[in-house]
């Protein structure tokens, strides 16, 4: 393998790593902050004692997401250093932005929160979190839009050898960033909100604090359910963007190889991109995919065969990413849906079987983003910034073969160990359950 | 306004990102490594952890500023600088990530083998940050082998991992490791009570000396070694950089002795930003040299952003800068006094 290679697969395998933790902290922030705020204005313990149970889990989710967010941005320039001299006057902006008006925020509340109970009053504890979610949105949306630019590059010139910014307002309202971003952060707040089900339910099938359990289980529905909703809504959006502005992996990800007006879609096929054909379809539907692509029915649909072969992308990878992720989300929004059905209920833990689904459904949502963001950057490839500088001409020439090997190495060893460790706190404390005795800090806020 | 106007309030930025940054996570990784010599016991090396526990994410979060900053600012000497130290900052990207879940982790589970292990983790990840930027600044002050064709746009580099261990590089690495050992103690000092506060006084104290034998050294072998010295000579004024340094470094020791440790640690403060801008001084217009060939050193004039970027990048660092000291100013008052035993055993959120 060559440098180029082991540089891909290392910003892949660190970057999917970090967005492990990520879309959890964007979630969870919110609806922790969701139920202190219900706390502060009702002054019912219960939410309290949700805010100190859920916002443990969060909290040991956070640090790992915040730790290996810096080899993100320093991997540009270890790696990607041709990219870097090449992009950084525009691309670069972004990234110092995000530290100086959401990371810092962030970072700086989220101790204030963990530290602040006994020093601060139930307002402003609360605005803490609030601060926190907040900032941890703001800093996603920047860092979106500085993908959206390597996707849809917009407010650039090419000048003195490299992408010059011309028009910075551009780069912050570039609708592929703004679609992007939605998309992800609502099926963060899905995320998180499956995880908070899916924990409810093992506990209610133990009968283990049925009130507390319910009661976040009920929440965490609506929450899925309208946020599952709002991931489908945004990615039908997105769709339209990419058929429009990255045709090539629209084609992929749809496996479409021919151009055509009016174009359906098979239900089930099987690529097969040696001979530039499906050699499996099935389930024919009419005129479905200019419909979704265009929103149009007779709109024409650009083939990969017009691609020429060294500008395409993966196509089997893209599109089983595609299929399995639209799949997932599709049941997300059902099982959501059912959930705040039956949480309504007043049996609801003898709901055994769909308690037993909801448990095992936490994985779902994490394997839908992680496909996802194999869809946006498999599917750009062989391009770096789309349709001006390729992924081959970014990397680093200052490295050899063997430092980045050892790098992935180790980057390999340390993430498997320390995500062992933290789905493993994760799940020691969630099973756990919430604490009983919570005077200490009530007593003490009550001085405040 | 011309664009070597911005070009030099970024280096100045840059400078100030950098000192900063030295500052505040100084003291935790001072701390960090500093543990084992200081706590005794489980509940010591908590209160220790929790001085630092509301404010090292904070702290940490400059050094993406600044390098963040040198990629919006310097895109050029952003991606050389990464590229070309590449096996030094993977290490040192592997400790930071180390430390920061180890303040997380350690307290959640109560096993003295569980937490014994995390302190060996945040003293080798706390060491190895402060030796290895030593080391990188150090080699930065001198220069690293590189040829830079800035008009064919063709860059090389021509050192390895060992070659950064000159001695220069590994006498600059045991200033930092001693600058934030006495600067990790005395923040001890003034946030516990105690045995432990006392013998992170001691510790302090012990350790001001050898802290200043190397800073001599550091400030003697920086003439042969760097060019460091030529801005100085050329502009006297700026001599009164290294001075206030050398002033506040002694004034540590003068405020150990009358036992006025907050004052002390103020020092140290200034010490460690002193000591950043003396060497930053000394590097204008230079970001790094090249040590074979004068002609390829990143100059914030040849590796800037464009005009148009400075500009932006001005008006939000303008913004958002103070807004940040404001609040940060306001959680250090809001988290002063001293962390006792009782505070961390009580506190369920305690690390």
């Amino acid at each position: 393998m060559n440098v180029v290679t082991l540089s891909q697969l290392q910003f892949a395998a660190t970057g999917m790593f970090h967005w492990i933790f990520v879309p959890l902290t964007l979630g969870l922030s919110i609806m922790t902050a969701w139920m202190e705020t219900k706390y502060v204005t009702t002054g019912d313990e219960m939410w309290l004692r949700m805010t100190k149970f859920w916002g443990k889990l969060f909290l040991i989710n956070f640090a790992l997401g915040v730790v290996t967010g810096i080899t993100m941005e320093f991997q540009f320039g270890l790696n990607w250093s041709e990219y870097s001299r090449f992009v950084g006057d525009i691309f670069g902006a972004p990234l110092a932005i995000e530290a100086t008006v959401a990371f810092f925020l962030e970072s700086v509340f989220i101790g204030v929160w963990i530290f602040g109970w006994n020093k601060l009053s139930k307002k402003v504890h609360a605005l803490s979190i609030w601060l926190t979610a907040i900032a941890s949105n703001v800093s996603a949306l920047v860092i979106l839009l500085a993908n959206a630019w390597m996707q849809k590059p917009v407010g650039y010139v090419i000048r003195n050898g490299r992408a010059e910014m011309s028009d910075f307002g551009a780069v912050l309202t570039n609708s592929y960033g703004w679609i992007k971003f939605t998309h992800t952060a609502l099926s963060g707040y899905a995320l998180a909100a499956f995880l908070i089900m899916g924990v409810s339910a093992w506990h209610l099938l133990r009968n283990n604090e049925s009130d507390f359990f319910t009661r976040s289980f009920r929440m965490a529905a609506v929450w899925a359910f309208v946020a599952s909703m709002g991931v489908a809504f945004t990615g039908d959006l997105h769709a339209v963007v990419i058929a429009e502005h990255q045709p090539a992996k629209f084609a992929a990800m749809e496996s479409q190889w021919e151009t055509k007006k009016g174009a359906g879609m098979h239900l089930l096929l099987v690529p097969d991109a040696a001979h530039e054909r499906n050699s499996l379809e099935l389930l024919y539907i009419p005129n479905v995919l200019s419909l979704l692509a265009h929103h149009d029915p007779n709109a024409q649909i650009t083939g990969m065969k017009t691609v020429p072969p060294d500008l395409r992308p993966p196509v089997l990878p893209t599109f089983l990413s595609f299929r399995v992720m639209v799949g997932l989300g599709t049941f997300m929004i059902l099982a959501s849906l059912v959930g705040i059905i039956l949480s309504r209920k007043a049996n609801f833990s003898d709901s055994r079987l769909f308690l037993t689904i909801m448990v095992f459904a936490i994985p779902a949502p994490y394997i839908a983003q992680q496909l996802g963001w194999l869809v946006s950057e498999l599917g750009r490839q062989p391009w770096i910034v789309f349709g001006v500088m390729k992924t081959a001409d970014a990397v680093s020439k200052s490295i050899s073969t063997t430092q980045v090997a050892l790098s992935l190495l180790g980057f390999t060893v340390l993430y498997g160990v320390l995500g062992a460790i933290d789905i493993y706190l994760l799940v020691k404390y969630a099973k756990k359950g919430p604490d009983k005795d919570l005077t200490s800090i009530i007593n003490v806020q009550g001085r405040a | 306004m011309d664009i070597s106007v911005f070009q030099i309030i970024w280096f100045v930025l840059w400078g100030v990102l950098w000192a900063v940054y030295f500052m505040l996570d100084g003291f935790v990784f001072g701390s960090g490594f500093m543990a084992t010599f200081l706590a005794k016991n489980d509940t010591e090396k908590r209160v220790l952890i929790n001085t630092v526990g509301p404010v090292w994410d904070g702290n940490e979060v400059w050094l993406v500023t600044a390098g963040g900053a040198t990629f919006a600012a310097f895109p050029t000497t952003y991606a050389l600088m990464f590229s070309n130290l590449y096996s030094a900052l993977v290490l040192l990207l592997f400790a930071l990530i180390v430390r920061g879940v180890s303040f997380e982790f350690r307290a959640k589970i109560d096993s003295p083998v569980w937490r014994r292990s995390w302190d060996l983790a945040i003293m080798v990840s706390s060491f190895l940050p402060a030796l290895l930027f030593g080391v990188a600044f150090g080699n930065i002050f001198k220069g690293i082998p590189m040829k830079n064709d800035f008009a064919a746009i063709n860059f090389s580099y021509d050192g390895t991992l060992i070659g950064l261990l000159n001695p220069y590089g590994l006498l600059t690495g045991v200033l930092f490791v001693l600058l934030f050992a006495v600067h990790g103690s005395l923040y001890a000092a003034i946030k516990t009570t105690g045995d432990l506060r006392k013998r992170s006084e001691e510790m302090s104290s012990k350790l001001w000396l050898p802290l200043l034998v190397v800073a001599v050294a550091f400030l003697g072998y920086t003439y042969p070694a760097t060019k460091l010295y030529d801005n100085f000579l050329k502009a006297p004024v700026f001599l009164l950089i290294p001075v206030i340094a050398v002033v506040s470094l002694l004034l540590v020791k003068v405020c150990i002795a009358k036992s006025s440790f907050h004052k002390a640690f103020l020092f140290s403060c200034l010490t460690i930003v002193f000591v950043v801008f003396t060497g930053v001084t000394g590097l204008f217009p230079n970001l790094i040299p090249s040590s074979i060939d004068p002609a390829s050193n990143l100059t914030i004039f040849n590796s800037s952003s464009s005009l148009l970027t400075l500009k932006i990048m001005t008006v939000v660092a303008g913004i958002f800068v103070p807004i940040v000291i404001c609040y940060k100013i306001w959680v250090y008052r809001l988290f002063r006094g001293r962390v006792s035993d009782g505070d961390v055993l009580e506190n369920p959120d305690a690390y």
